[in-house]
């Protein structure tokens, strides 16, 4: 089953092409990477997936359901979450208020009743709660979970922003570079959550610069340069595949691994 | 009609010329520091109050008592920056909205104690027999205004694009950090924009003294003012805020010979909101987008 | 009921007050003061302090919300409490007009927006005058009654103005503690990732600028019914400001922050009277010293100065393993 489709997607900003002419699927329940030097378009394309930026061109079916023309918040209500390049936590909050922010989608309540703490409110906030918790646990953070959130290091507040993700239960989770900057260790961690993450049925989309986590960890890979597809497949077919081995190792792109 | 307009024109551009004043200093200062210094409109009423009184009181002809109070008000601003600004470093914008406020309470409130609730005006630079363009007039101050105006743009202009003091300040502005590597003395450089900053409000203030009276509290409304213009041309663009402050002087004049006189501060404020709503980084502003 | 702990030792204070000192000047006078700008600090504070849209124009939610019932009662001789909420209803609707336009804005600009938006209002109060008064303002107000007890002592709108402070105190804090208060601070800290967890941020923030408003329209109201007068310049710039002030001063994002600045900030200038003519720039310089000082606030300053001794004396006496509590 295709989770999400997306076909001819193209965006330019003021003349420079980021992405054309883009076509890929994503299968249900999979890993699937997008890898490309630095400045081949990446997050703009996961900006244009969540709705961030509008394509110029393009369509992009998310369960059949066309996902361009709605806001990030309609995005995310369909099933779709991300994690950001550069963190975006919301530092001026708890660790167990981020995750339960995270549960915003879940929950129901109004400005209004909350005012007035209608019944209704206490069973939806030990709800959120033991979402929350459930969530933080997943993440290997349930150690943190009394803190506020700008006191974490930087390799913790990495996996903070995916538990927030994944409390939202989606079905999509968009990744955007999660072991950048983390240290080997971290990086061991960061590549079996995200297949606990896959293996609890949560389709991963991941953009990441270190090869060997990508290589380790996906189910399929997709190559983009310029903005365009290079090449597509498994990380095996991928690895043999000359385009690659001459966009990555020859000619002058710097590659990042 | 025509020559009623062309009345409310050359007073527009007067006022403008002021306004186009603050809102520069209040760019540079934001520029340098990104701080919005809501004292800028002190540095105003400083300027012009010490002008009179050295001039009047002190009996120092007029010429010596404007450069010392432009010397005085130069102090002022560096001391602002260096007592109030500099400790605070790091601080939230708002937090640092407060301290100018702060600061602006403070300069009135000794303005207050040297000077009193009374109202002052300086004597104009070379006469006030109206000059006549049909029948429209203009006094000599008004040309004074224009051209002390016109004169300061053009030398804060040279002073950030050809000086390298000024290409330093621009650097700072850019980038702290990296200025500060480059072997640039980035505290200095930040008295400087606030030193120079002072100067064109004291000037404004300086300028206008003859036709427009001065007293302790001048400088609020002229502060808004020069912010809303500042605002209106694009708070990181100098020249910007000093278009945007002619502007805002043209819109006033007009609107208050046109429509009516009590509203014009209204209209002013209607339209910087308008232009808001439809452009809103300003009107030569560059959009910031968020990088994620 | 953790979140609720300030609010009972806010209304114990509030109830102990006229036992401790009756019949006192600042409690029965600059208190019901201090109680207004309170209602008004708290209100602000939810815009400003938790999702972090700075206004420099609350002066006129205010200012509406006073005007309509000053109208509304000597003009066209309604009830009082008729008033209140049809106040309260024009303040809904230009809030909610001028909400989505003016909180597209960010920074500076927003806060220049808002502060234009103060000014305008003021105008209008100022220039108005057939409705308004003009600067001389509108007198002859009505009190309140309540089921025919009437608000006509210091007593009695100390106890009104004190009831609706810790009314307006318990409604803030539930939001801030719910689902609707988190999408605030969400926002707050970062608008994009709040879209992604499915916010509205559109709507969040034109509902808390509403809500904001609202509360000072009945503050203003409030405030017209117990001065019996007003006019133009209890709405101005300035009072913005002063609000903007009480809020940073106590400290953003904490509701009873909001309350201590707006206290301090009431009986500041009444301390200040003995010093005269010096009384403006004193009032000046201790605003920038505590800025510039305590920048985030004095409530969440002296809360970490605390902290921070607290944490010494545990180390001095407990040795390294508990360092980690930082």
């Amino acid at each position: 089953m295709t989770l999400l489709e997306v076909e001819g997607l193209s965006k330019s900003f003021g003349g420079v092409t980021a992405i054309a002419d883009l076509c890929f699927k994503v299968p249900e329940q999979q890993v699937y990477s997008v890898i490309g030097p630095n400045g081949a378009g990446k997050t703009t394309l996961f900006n244009m997936l969540s709705g961030i930026y509008t394509p110029n061109e393009g369509s992009i079916k998310f369960q059949n359901r066309e996902l361009i023309g709605r806001l990030p918040h309609q995005v995310a209500s369909l099933g779709v979450s991300r994690t950001f390049q550069n963190l975006q936590m919301f530092f001026n909050m708890s660790v167990l208020d981020n995750v339960k922010v995270g549960c915003h989608l879940r929950t129901r309540s109004r400005i209004w009743s909350a005012a007035l703490r209608l019944p209704g409110i206490f069973r939806e906030e030990r709800q959120a709660e033991a979402w929350s918790r459930e969530a933080l646990e997943f993440c290997r953070l349930e150690e943190f979970i009394g803190q506020e959130a700008s006191a974490l290091p930087y390799g913790v507040l990495k996996r903070l922003e995916i538990a927030r993700a994944l409390a939202a239960k989606p079905s999509l989770l968009l990744m955007d570079e999660p072991a950048a900057g983390l240290n080997d260790t971290e990086t061991v961690e960061m590549r079996q959550l995200i297949r606990r993450i896959c293996a609890s049925g949560v389709t991963v989309l991941l953009v990441e610069h270190n090869m060997g986590l990508v290589m380790d960890v996906s189910d399929r890979i997709l190559v983009i340069d310029y903005g365009s597809r290079l090449a597509e497949g498994t990380p095996t077919e991928i690895q043999r595949n000359p385009k690659v081995i001459q966009a990555y190792l020859g000619g002058e792109v710097q590659y990042a691994v | 009609m025509f020559d009623q307009i062309l009345q409310f024109l050359l007073t527009g551009v007067t006022v403008g010329a002021t306004y186009a004043l603050v809102a520069l200093g209040f760019a540079i200062i934001y520029n340098a520091s990104d701080v919005v210094n809501f004292a800028q409109g002190e540095f105003v009423m400083i300027g012009a109050m010490s002008a009179i009184a050295l001039s009047a009181s002190n009996g120092l002809p007029l010429w010596l008592a404007i450069i010392i109070s432009i010397l005085i008000t130069v102090g002022v601003g560096m001391a602002l920056q260096r007592f109030a600004i500099a400790p605070a470093r790091g601080a939230s914008v708002v937090t640092t909205i407060i301290i100018t406020i702060g600061a602006s309470i403070f300069l009135r409130g000794i303005a207050l104690l040297l000077w009193g609730k009374d109202i002052f005006a300086l004597p104009h630079f070379s006469g006030e027999t109206p000059i006549h363009i049909g029948e429209a007039t203009l006094l000599p101050q008004n040309i004074w205004v224009m051209g002390g105006g016109a004169l300061m743009v053009i030398g804060v202009h040279y002073f950030f694009n050809h000086t390298t003091q000024g290409k330093a300040v621009l650097a700072c502005s850019c980038n702290r950090t990296a200025a500060h590597l480059v072997g640039i003395n980035v505290s200095r450089m930040m008295l400087i924009a606030y030193g120079l900053s002072a100067m064109l409000g004291a000037s404004a203030g300086i300028l206008v003294a003859p036709i427009t009276f001065t007293s302790y509290e001048t400088g609020v409304m002229l502060g808004l003012k020069g912010f809303s213009a500042a605002i209106l041309g694009g708070m990181g663009n100098p020249m910007g805020a000093v278009a945007g402050g002619l502007l805002l002087g043209l819109i006033e004049s007009l609107a208050a010979g046109l429509i009516s006189s009590g509203y014009k501060d209204a209209i002013g404020f209607v339209i910087l909101l308008l232009v808001l709503f439809f452009r809103p980084s300003g009107l030569f502003g560059k959009a910031s987008a968020d990088r994620v | 009921m953790r979140y609720l702990r300030g609010f009972f030792i806010l209304t114990a204070i509030v109830v102990a007050m006229p036992f401790l000192f009756p019949d006192n000047y600042y409690v029965t006078v600059v208190a019901v003061a201090a109680g207004l700008n309170a209602i008004l600090a708290v209100s602000l504070n939810l815009l400003m302090g938790y999702a972090g849209q700075i206004s420099l124009g609350h002066a006129a939610f205010f200012g509406i919300g006073a005007y309509s019932s000053a109208i509304l009662t000597t003009r066209f001789g309604w009830n009082p409490w008729l008033a209140i909420v049809a106040g309260m209803a024009l303040t809904c609707s230009v809030a909610f007009l001028v909400a989505r336009p003016i909180l597209r804005l960010k920074g500076h600009y927003l806060a220049m927006a808002t502060l234009g938006l103060g000014i305008i209002v003021n105008i209008l109060l100022v220039q108005g005058e057939r409705w308004t008064g003009g600067p001389d303002g509108l007198g002859d107000i009505p009190t309140l009654s309540i089921f025919g007890w009437i608000v006509d002592s210091d007593l009695r709108w100390y106890i009104v103005i004190g009831s609706v402070l810790l009314l307006v105190v318990v409604l803030a804090q539930n939001i801030i503690n719910s689902r609707s208060g988190r999408a605030l601070r969400a926002l707050h800290g970062s608008e994009v990732a709040a879209e992604m967890m499915g916010i509205n941020t559109t709507a969040t923030k034109t509902a808390v600028f509403v809500l904001a408003a609202l509360i000072a329209s009945l503050a203003g109201s409030l405030f017209s019914h117990q001065q019996t007068f007003v006019s133009p310049e209890s709405f101005s710039f300035f009072f913005s400001i002063e609000l903007v002030t009480m809020v940073v001063l106590g400290g953003m994002a904490s509701t009873y922050g909001a309350v201590l600045g707006a206290v301090i900030l009431t009986f500041l200038p009444e301390l200040l009277v003995v010093f005269e003519e010096f009384e403006v720039m004193i009032f000046g310089a201790i605003l920038m010293l505590m800025m510039i000082f305590l920048p985030q606030g004095l409530l969440v300053g002296f809360n970490e100065q605390i902290r921070k001794w607290l944490l010494q004396r545990a180390r001095a006496s407990g040795g390294e393993q508990r360092r980690d509590i930082a």
